[in-house]
């Protein structure tokens, strides 16, 4: 067992998802079942193999540096919860 | 079910532009066939009438002005994965409750220049994430296919459950859909469409609502090859928006159909050849080797040696990428939002009671494989491993043009027969999953009925770039299949 109770807890807590005590059971199991599946990958040599950072070898466009976007708050702010004017309100974080 | 329906999307072209019927009409019966047809399928969660009709009506003018573009009046669906000015996007997703984009997709964009009219928002898996199209915050979406003497509900397949349906069950003329791992051809493949995933980078992501980005291309989902190939052309091309969508020429795909398959060399990839593969696939897979060799193909066997990694490869890769795409829904800037103490809980208690399960276990598996002290161990060496994948794919191209393969494991399954398992769901993808790994295009053609009388697929991967292999080769496999027998019409309310 790579994930323990702990573990499920952590990575929980990192990637912001409350989970509850019989959550955290079942994808204990679960993350344990994928991650011994996915141990098979050790059986192959990657000795000297670079890893891979894009599956097409095309040279990345530069763009000229001059602004063509923008000006749109209010488009932004439209889908959030809660807002003032053009700003997104979230609770308290500076006490 | 109306002819105006059962027709392809190029013969729809031809009737509109000779004005056997107008745009009007057609739309018109597609919003009867969705209102009578769509309750029992769930293919659409959000149908749109009145745009469709509002935009048939410009087409209309645009067709008696002779002014057609390439898709005038042709009726689509669009997976909801693809935001849509002013019309509510979700990803099947709660915690896109109620988005309503201010924008565009590129890909759509492309579509309603071309004179396309949308007929709503297509159901599928949350966050594209599923192959059965069971993880939708909408509800399941039923296959038009039944298993012969048989009413139990199967799968459409997924994540573009919804896409397959309603192009299967005629409630669409054509759909857009997306492929991370096999999203396209695998429900292809389970109710008997067309479904191409092109080269990584021929397609813009650019308001696509992303999943895995190194993975995610978007394609069409439609009846025949020649209908996926008129609707490719549209939806390719190159975005400023999107820095890794290609500078290329888009090629004309329709021109590409009638090559036939003289000359070609077609590899037979002995890996597909899986422990514990039924029997039919199996046969499948040989009628589709005859048919290609009668029609002048030469055949060679080929290796990908590592064939078997990449389901497990892609399992550390695309949780990973998900993990980080899918941080943004913090209950701050769009969709859900449940309050809590201070922010941190703020965020935990948002996102989760607005992901499911399946989304749940891939952000978690995603946020382990690249925390402190792991991700030498797993994404890197799954990238490592991807790499292998690659130069298999490039060594056997050194040798064969084209490379033929099952689409699936198995026909489709039941409602609820694989979701208690998640390896068991995602040995799904197995055939579909190392073309995304190698950003390599595929395509799911029907080849022939399972012994339970429901559709089953044959799956062309070319080279980087050489979409028109795949129409060439997948017309051939498409006119020796012939017609198909087709889904019998059980959902229409009369």
């Amino acid at each position: 067992m790579k994930v323990d109770d702990a573990t499920v807890r952590n990575i929980a807590r990192l990637a912001r998802i409350k989970v509850s005590d019989e959550e955290a059971i079942s994808l204990k199991g679960e993350l344990n079942g994928i991650l011994q599946w996915v141990e098979q990958l050790n059986e192959v040599d990657t000795d000297g193999v670079e890893p891979m950072t894009c599956v097409t070898e095309m040279p990345v466009k530069m763009r000229k540096d001059e602004v063509t976007d923008g000006g749109y708050a209010s488009d932004i702010v439209k889908n959030a919860p809660e807002k003032a004017g053009t700003f997104f309100v979230v609770p308290k974080v500076v006490e | 079910m109306s002819e105006l329906t059962d027709i392809s999307l190029a013969e729809a072209r031809n009737g509109l532009r000779r004005k056997e019927f107008s745009a009007k009409e057609i739309t018109q019966a597609h919003i009867d066939a969705i209102e009578t047809g769509n309750e029992a399928l769930n293919a659409y969660i959000l149908p749109t009438p009145k745009l469709a009709l509002k935009t048939a009506e410009i087409a209309d003018k645009k067709i008696s002005d002779n002014e057609a573009r390439p898709l005038e009046g042709i009726p689509l669906g669009i997976k909801d994965l693809f935001c849509t000015k002013d019309v509510r996007t979700t990803a099947s997703s709660h915690i896109l409750n109620g988005f309503t984009p201010t924008y565009e997709s590129t890909i759509t964009r492309n579509l309603w220049d071309a004179g396309a009219v949308m007929l709503g928002k297509l159901n599928c898996d949350e966050f594209a994430m599923g192959s059965s199209n069971e993880t939708s915050h909408f509800g399941n979406v039923i296959s038009p296919w039944r298993r012969e003497g048989s009413n139990a509900p199967l799968v459409p397949g997924g994540s573009s459950g919804g896409s397959a349906a309603a192009v299967s069950a005629r409630l669409c003329l054509g759909a857009t859909a997306t492929d991370t791992g096999g999203s396209i051809r695998q429900p292809a493949a389970l109710t008997g469409t067309v479904g191409i995933k092109p080269t990584y980078g021929r397609c813009s992501r650019w308001g696509v609502v992303a999943f895995a980005s190194s993975l995610d291309q978007a394609g069409p989902l439609t009846r025949t090859v020649h209908d996926a190939a008129i609707m490719l052309k549209v939806m390719s091309g190159y975005d400023p928006k999107d820095s890794t969508s290609v500078d290329l020429p888009v090629p004309d795909f329709e021109a590409a159909l009638s090559g036939g398959m003289k000359g070609l060399k077609v590899g037979i990839p002995k890996e597909y050849r899986m422990d514990g593969m039924p029997e039919e696939i199996e046969t499948l897979w040989q009628q589709g080797i005859e048919w290609l060799r009668s029609e002048g193909a030469e055949i060679i066997d080929v290796s990908l040696p590592h064939t078997k990694y990449a389901l497990p490869a892609y399992y550390i890769v695309a949780p990973a990428e998900a993990s980080s795409n899918l941080a943004r829904y913090d209950g701050v800037r769009y969709g859900l939002r449940v309050p809590g103490g201070d922010i941190i809980e703020q965020y935990e208690n948002t996102r989760s009671a607005g992901f499911g399960p399946e989304v749940k276990r891939r952000v978690l598996i995603g946020t382990y494989v690249l925390s402190a002290g792991y991700y030498d161990a797993y994404y890197l060496k799954a990238q490592k491993v991807r790499t292998l994948i690659k130069r298999d794919f490039e060594q056997a191209f050194e040798k064969v043009d084209v490379l033929l393969t099952p689409a699936t494991p198995g026909p489709a399954f039941a409602l609820g027969e694989k979701s208690g398992d998640p390896i068991e769901m995602y040995l799904n993808d197995i055939f579909t999953v190392p073309a995304n790994m190698s950003g390599l295009p595929g395509i799911s053609i029907p080849a022939g009925l399972s012994n339970e009388g429901t559709p089953l697929g044959l799956q062309l991967i070319s080279r980087a770039f050489d979409e028109e292999m795949l129409f060439r080769v997948g017309k051939v496999i498409e006119d020796a299949a012939g017609i198909l027998s087709r889904p019998e019409d059980w959902w229409s309310i009369t």
